[in-house]
């Protein structure tokens, strides 16, 4: 089950990154040239593999308890921004990630940016797409540590965000636009609860807490934090009604 | 010193966001619930019961704002 957990997390939120990656490398390969997007996406790439052959056995020496508080917290932290958003985007209260709409305000800017040649690139294409990826993979890379590292298992992560990657590069080559049809809102929720529920396991681990069933008892704190997420959705929706 | 500035608010951003109280909070729960085990409780109860009043009170101050 835990496995599962661990596989299904990498994957969802992996997958929500390589999509807002992809829609940035679209915009700025169609409006300032595929040579640059393409190249910064490469350095970004093996930016991102340097951090993770860094950091990912550097993470294997910290001992488990003090790994999964330390870790535990973050997530925590991380996991309730990416929940708070999505309870906020359900209810009404914040606006619905808009790919499509991402797409042509990056579109519009990269359009409107001055050229600039170093390297033989088009300065502005190269980092728009460096930067863009880098940061979307940080995220990814940030989980698929974190959560390798405390169950014991990177390469298990790793696979859920290499699938998502896959997928998502195959997918973008296919269609050459970004992916509006993903049902990202819905995603971000799902990588919300599990981040929260993941946080919440470790947390209370990492403090010295033992779960009543250990490892066993994480579906349930999964279905405690679904619970509590649409209970808040449901409150919000009414507070709005009453108040507008 | 401009670059570690930006370089310490990525990672403050990154991990705490637009609510630095929620991220207070977690940080309180974590430490009590450590005291309690350390007096002898077995608190596992109390990183649930934590998370969903510090997302409860984050989610009412967004509405408010």
């Amino acid at each position: 089950m835990t496995t599962a957990f661990l596989v299904a997390s990498a994957f969802l939120a992996s997958a929500v990154e390589f999509v807002e990656a992809l829609t940035i490398v679209l915009a700025s390969g169609i409006t300032r040239g595929w040579r640059s997007s393409l190249t910064g996406l490469a350095a970004a790439t093996v930016a991102l593999a340097a951090i993770v052959a860094v950091l990912g056995p550097a993470l294997t020496l910290i001992p488990i308890d003090v790994l999964r508080l330390v870790v535990g917290g973050i997530l925590l932290a991380f996991g309730l921004q990416w929940l708070r958003k999505a309870i906020l985007r359900a209810s009404g209260y914040k606006s619905l990630h808009d790919e499509a709409a991402i797409y042509a305000e990056e579109t519009a800017e990269a359009r409107a940016a001055a050229h600039e040649e170093r390297a033989g690139l088009d300065w502005y294409g190269f980092t728009l797409s460096f930067k863009g990826v880098l940061l979307e993979g940080l995220e990814v890379a940030f989980i698929v540590l974190t959560f390798g590292s405390t169950q014991g298992s990177i390469p298990l992560a790793a696979l859920g965000a290499g699938i998502a990657l896959v997928l998502v590069a195959v997918v973008g080559v296919l269609v050459r636009a970004p992916l509006t049809r993903v049902p990202e809102n819905t995603m971000k929720f799902a990588v919300g609860a599990m981040l929260t529920t993941f946080g919440t396991f470790w947390a209370a681990e990492g403090a010295g807490a033992h779960w009543p069933g250990d490892d066993a008892s994480l579906p349930f704190v999964l279905a405690f934090v679904v619970a509590m997420s649409f209970s808040s959705v449901g409150l919000l929706k009414r507070r709005r009604l009453a108040f507008a | 010193m401009r670059r570690i500035r930006a370089f310490g608010q990525f990672w403050w951003d990154f991990v705490v966001g637009d609510d630095w109280r929620a991220a207070a909070g977690i940080l309180l729960a974590i430490s009590v619930t450590a005291a309690l085990v350390a007096g002898g409780l077995d608190a596992w109860w109390l990183m649930p019961v934590s998370v969903a009043a510090i997302l409860w009170l984050s989610l009412r101050r967004a509405a408010d704002a």
